[in-house]
């Protein structure tokens, strides 16, 4: 490869530079109508500074990164690059300057091989012999990152699995044709990762940072800021409250900071014995390969299934559901991700909550409008719906009314198992409570709960637990036994600290 | 399964090289069946005049498929092809003998008004379909006032190189073979062709990457011009007149070429040389039945049966059962 | 739903311009003009809004569905129609149960090999309609039938000046629209239409109203066949051929989006009116052919381009 000095990135060599930031922004604002996004935040990153972003959905972290990335205009405040004052930044700016992105949502082309995902990055990727040349940079990377990955340069993104794809991105974002690298931002990168790549990756952040390299790390793994920065930036609602250098801080005083108030972890409901094959089931789905646990529920249950993301719990809740659609106790489904597998876009809060029970909604053949209307009030009282009316478009609400009126969905069904994926991604903490309080007393009325949550607190709701590792269920834990460092354990087949 | 510390696996499926062949492989294995039944039939099809007979209609629709595969490329549709293709004939046919440089304009505004329908496509977020099937009567429009009845004639020289028989095989499998293999390397094996799969399959992601998305779909949108504007230019030299309804069926038909040779409407999976091989496909099934001497009635249908067939077989070799 | 009724709804454009038209012409032709204007204009509107309706059931079932092959299911279903008819007044309801048959028949061909081949459906009902096509071709191809009389009465019948075809075509239309608000299929279909996987978590049998929609559209097709040769006086061989592009031009105009999920059966009069009387009106002026192309192009592309659309997530 050949390395070609780039005559649009800054000259100055790092060392000297250390003390002056590699970018800035002051007062930073992004407005999304009346929304503000960010509300006037002050950030810097020195070469060779790896800084992590922290804060809970919704702090403005992402907007955040993506003024950084220039993907995002902002809506006033300054921009520095080195020395140099920048006006309009874009995407393409960005990367003549080093800068590059891991964006949470993967970013690569699927139907492109993994070379090629990098030449969509490196404009130097071009002329007699650009695939080769894209095939090294791509492999080196890789090599360095993730020594023994297996991944070949010549994959096609699609054939990968998960967590190869985000090893692949993370390594596009790290790989150096023309341009040096000289900042990466990183969001949620290990959210796909095995145990061991995310060490990896973390690691090889660190030695990055010794090459003058920064890194801006946004992630929910509190360990993993601790492990790896040397600076912790806390944001809340579109601003940074609290800067510390991560030397001296503990990990509950960052959560402090986050102005997380950390819920009493008490035991709410008792353990009861998994029922036997004689008892009265309303869930009964035999293990699909060697290793995979069945899974069986009776009516009251709350079973849980935990283990890191992507390890096939939601293919498992899936398979779950379409078993249970042709069995004899009606299921319903709470989908988590809302804008694609949840709301009905353009219909209104009591279209989107009646779906699934309009034909107990009919009166000789048509569905009723008032029988309709009277079932969405009832359950977008109970379950406090802030609507100005059932009428108002299911877009109007935020993220987490929404998730509401996905819940009254299932609830105001004739549902006797109720699945959850993930449901209560991004929604706030009263609202959180609020229906922890409803499933718990659905449940002692005989409905049965199978719930996907990758937050670990959700799962001391549960009675039952079942830990999924590398596409099976692999591990049950019940009662007492469901403790974080107990799921955490079996999500890393044992090895873990 | 998900694993990210393992060696990556080959998920449930066969591989993509297979994959990649099948879509190529079934359709030019559809297409040598079919010689082999002509062939067999009428063992004198099996010569320079036999094949260029056969495959005489061919140029234009291969033509009009790769401007098909460019837009289907970038994960739109393009009902208009056919009534460009047919606007162009008449053009020619009026202008550019008489008027070369008339001609010029008329078709560099053509195909300027392309990329601008592309553009347009793109900033309003429209819905591809519903704007070419508006394209589609404009075209058509424009043709019918220029020309209300077929006439005009083709100038000479555009007759005379589509009747020219050059060395060891015929024109049309030699423009085939050249549209082909430039179409494989621009789109296959560039590196600015895989920027262009790239924004059909993911624009997202191109754009964070510094790419313009308006820039590449103008461009894109004004290659498929060029390309129907040849399919155009090639089908009044084979019928030395023009004509506003002489090619609505390319619009389909070139769909259909796209899709038997491996692409998909998700964007940024075609294989121009699967597309050339369709158009190919395709435009032989109708000599095929005459060979057979199935009525003409059945012609139109065994195209379907044969979209059918490849499609099918398709399935079959790449899933695993 | 309900709160798109709040917005300025775009499907009464197609009603406002077939307004203008229509009082444009008869500024031009004079008073006497404007009921056979109107008379002949809803009469060939009805053809479209029976294809129209259809087409709209299956366009709204989701992004990227659509029926290519409702001219050939037209064509075969009007010759098979004939054939069983025979011009005989006994045989209509036989004759028009055939071509319901049909066209529901084709319709589930066509989802029967988007779903099993996993086709794109633009390429599953284009291979389809190649099919029907030859079929009708091979089978209709030298005959000549004509509709009973019978048949033919009922399809030009006045009552008291008022054509009656397309009044009962109006009462199908309302039927339609209580259908899509009213009923689960409609609803169903409306949800499978804006997230086919959000649907089916939500407990809807998602294939089964895919199913639904496109024998619907077939069947519609069907009808239209029966109904156009009963018009015309027999079924011809290219009698399918205009409504290719038109039954997605109405619908589209009529207010239905082509990213599934919401449809407007009413629209579509609309725009089927707006069609046949700017045909009527150009003819009027003595312009030719080519510019009503291109004045249908140049609105289609308009009224796309310049509506506002729903909000979608």
């Amino acid at each position: 490869m050949s390395v070609i000095a780039s005559t649009m990135a800054p000259a100055e060599a790092r060392p000297a530079m250390a003390g002056q930031p590699f970018l800035a922004v002051r007062d930073a604002r992004k407005h999304y109508g009346a929304v503000k996004a960010l509300n006037g935040v002050d950030f810097a990153i020195r070469p060779g500074e790896v800084v992590g972003l922290v804060g809970h959905n919704g702090a403005g972290k992402s907007t955040l990164m993506n003024v950084l990335a220039g993907t995002v205009q902002r809506s006033s405040g300054t921009f520095r690059i080195g020395d140099t004052e920048v006006d309009s930044w874009s995407p393409h700016r960005a990367q003549a300057h080093g800068l590059r992105c891991v964006f949470q949502e993967l970013s690569l082309c699927a139907n492109l091989t993994l070379a090629e995902n990098t030449r969509v990055m490196h404009r130097a990727l071009k002329g007699f012999g650009w695939r080769r040349r894209a095939a090294a940079a791509i492999g080196r990377t890789l090599d360095a990152i993730f020594p023994g990955h297996g991944i070949a340069p010549g994959a096609r993104v699609s054939d990968l699995p998960i967590g190869a794809r985000q090893m692949a991105e993370i390594a596009r974002a790290f790989s150096e044709t023309d341009v040096p690298v000289r900042c990466v931002i990183l969001d949620e990168p290990t959210s796909a990762l095995g145990h061991e790549a995310a060490n990896q990756l973390l690691a090889y952040v660190r030695a990055a940072a010794v090459r003058g390299i920064s890194a801006i790390l946004i992630t929910h793994r509190l360990d993993e800021i601790m492990a790896v920065c040397d600076r912790a930036v806390v944001m809340v609602d579109g601003a940074v409250v609290a800067e510390r250098p991560i030397a001296g801080l503990s990990r509950a005083e960052l959560v402090g900071l986050m102005g997380t108030v950390e819920a009493p972890r008490e035991r709410e409901r008792k353990a009861r014995p998994a029922p036997t094959a004689e008892a009265a089931l309303v869930v009964d789905h035999p293990g699909r390969v060697a290793g995979d646990l069945p899974i069986r529920a009776a009516a009251g249950d709350i079973i849980g299934f935990a283990g890191l993301d992507g390890h096939g719990q939601r293919e498992r809740l899936r398979a779950l559901y379409a078993a249970g659609r042709r069995g004899a106790h009606p299921v319903a489904y709470v989908a988590g991700d809302r804008g694609t597998e949840g709301v009905f876009a353009l219909w209104s809060i009591a279209d989107n909550l009646t779906i699934r029970s309009l034909d107990a909604l009919r009166r000789r053949g048509l569905i009723s409008v008032a029988a309709e209307r009277a079932l969405a009030r009832s359950w977008a009282e109970r379950l406090k719906v802030k609507a100005p009316s059932v009428d108002a478009p299911i877009l109007s609400l935020s993220g987490g009314n929404q998730q509401k009126v996905l819940f009254a969905r299932a609830l105001a069904s004739d549902a006797e198992v109720i699945f959850l994926d993930d449901p209560m991604r991004g929604v706030d903490v009263n609202t959180k409570q609020d229906v922890y309080r409803l499933i718990r007393s659905e449940a002692d009325r005989g409905r049965c709960f199978v719930w996907y949550t990758t937050e670990l607190e959700e799962l001391t709701n549960c009675e039952r637990l079942y830990v999924f590792r590398e596409g099976r269920a692999a591990t049950m834990l019940s009662g007492a036994a469901i403790e974080p460092a107990r799921v955490l354990e079996a999500s890393f087949g044992g090895g873990h600290d | 399964m998900t694993d990210a510390t393992l060696p990556a696996r080959p998920r449930a499926g066969r591989p993509a090289w297979l994959r990649d062949a099948v879509a190529v492989g079934l359709p030019t294995l559809a297409l040598a069946a079919m010689l082999a039944v002509i062939l067999h039939i009428r063992p004198s099809a099996m010569s320079y005049f036999g094949f260029t007979l056969l495959f005489k209609l061919a140029t234009p629709l291969v033509f009009a498929a790769l401007s098909q595969m460019l837009v289907v490329m970038l994960g739109d549709i393009d009902l208009s092809n056919g009534s460009f293709v047919g606007l162009v004939t008449c053009v020619t046919a009026l202008f550019l003998q008489p008027s070369p440089v008339v001609a010029m304009v008329i078709f560099a505004l053509m195909i300027a008004a392309y990329a601008g329908f592309g553009l347009l496509i793109y900033l309003r977020q429209l819905p591809s379909i519903i704007v070419t099937l508006g394209m589609s009567f404009i075209w058509l429009g424009t043709a019918v006032i220029l020309l209300p009845a077929p006439g005009g004639t083709a100038p000479a020289w555009l007759s005379g190189f589509m009747g020219w028989r050059p060395p060891i095989l015929p024109l049309p499998i030699w423009i085939a073979i050249a549209a082909a293999v430039l179409g494989h390397m621009a789109i296959t094996r560039s590196s600015f062709g895989a920027v262009l799969r790239g924004a059909g399959a993911n624009p997202r992601a191109i754009e964070r990457a510094g790419w313009s998305l308006v820039g590449i779909r103008a461009a894109v949108y004004a290659a498929a011009g060029v390309l129907a504007l040849l399919s155009g230019l090639t089908l009044t030299g084979l019928t030395t007149s023009g004509d506003a309804n002489v090619a609505p069926a390319y619009t389909l038909l070139g769909v259909g070429a796209v899709i038997l040779g491996g692409g998909a409407f998700t964007g940024g999976v075609v294989s121009p040389v699967g597309t050339v091989v369709g158009a190919l496909t395709l435009s032989l099934a109708g000599s095929l039945l005459s060979f057979l001497q199935v009525p003409p009635t059945w012609q139109i249908g065994a195209q379907g049966v044969i979209l059918f067939g490849v499609l099918a077989g398709r399935i079959l070799v790449t899933e695993k059962s | 739903m309900r709160s798109l009724r709040l917005l300025p709804a775009p499907w009464t454009y197609g009603f406002i311009v077939a307004l203008v038209m229509w009082i444009t012409t008869t500024l031009y032709g004079g008073l006497g003009s404007a009921g056979a204007t109107a008379g002949a204009a809803l009469a060939f509107g009805a053809f479209s809004v029976v294809v129209g309706t259809g087409q709209m059931l299956v366009i709204a079932s989701g992004p990227g569905n659509i029926d290519l092959s409702v001219p050939a299911v037209l064509t075969l279903a009007a010759y098979a129609s004939m054939a069983t008819m025979h011009g005989q007044a006994s045989m209509i309801l036989p004759g028009l149960g055939i071509a319901l048959a049909i066209g529901a028949l084709a319709g589930a061909l066509n989802y029967a090999a988007i779903l099993a081949l996993r086709l794109p459906p633009i390429i599953a009902t284009l291979a389809w309609s190649f099919v029907f096509q030859s079929v009708a071709f091979t089978y209709g191809g030298d005959a000549t039938l004509k509709p009973p009389a019978a048949l033919s009465a009922f399809a030009s019948l006045r009552l008291g000046g008022l054509p009656v075809m397309p009044v009962v075509v109006m009462a199908l239309t309302v039927l339609a629209a209580i259908m899509l608000r009213r009923t689960l299929f409609g609803r169903r279909l409306l949800a499978t239409g804006q997230s086919e996987r959000a649907a089916d978590l939500a407990g809807v049998p998602v294939r089964r109203v895919r199913l639904g929609a496109y024998m619907a559209c077939g069947t519609a097709a069907g009808l239209t066949g029966f109904l156009l040769s009963g018009f015309s006086g027999g079924a011809a061989l290219n009698m399918g051929d205009a409504y290719l592009m038109e039954s997605i031009a109405v619908v589209v105009l009529g207010g239905t989006s082509v990213a599934g999920g919401q449809a407007n059966a009413l629209g579509i009069w609309g725009a089927a009116l707006f069609f046949n009387l700017m045909a009527t009106m150009l003819n009027t002026f003595h312009f030719q052919a080519g510019v009503r192309f291109l004045l249908t192009g140049t609105l289609i592309i308009l009224i796309v381009a310049v509506v506002p659309r729903p909000r979608t997530a």
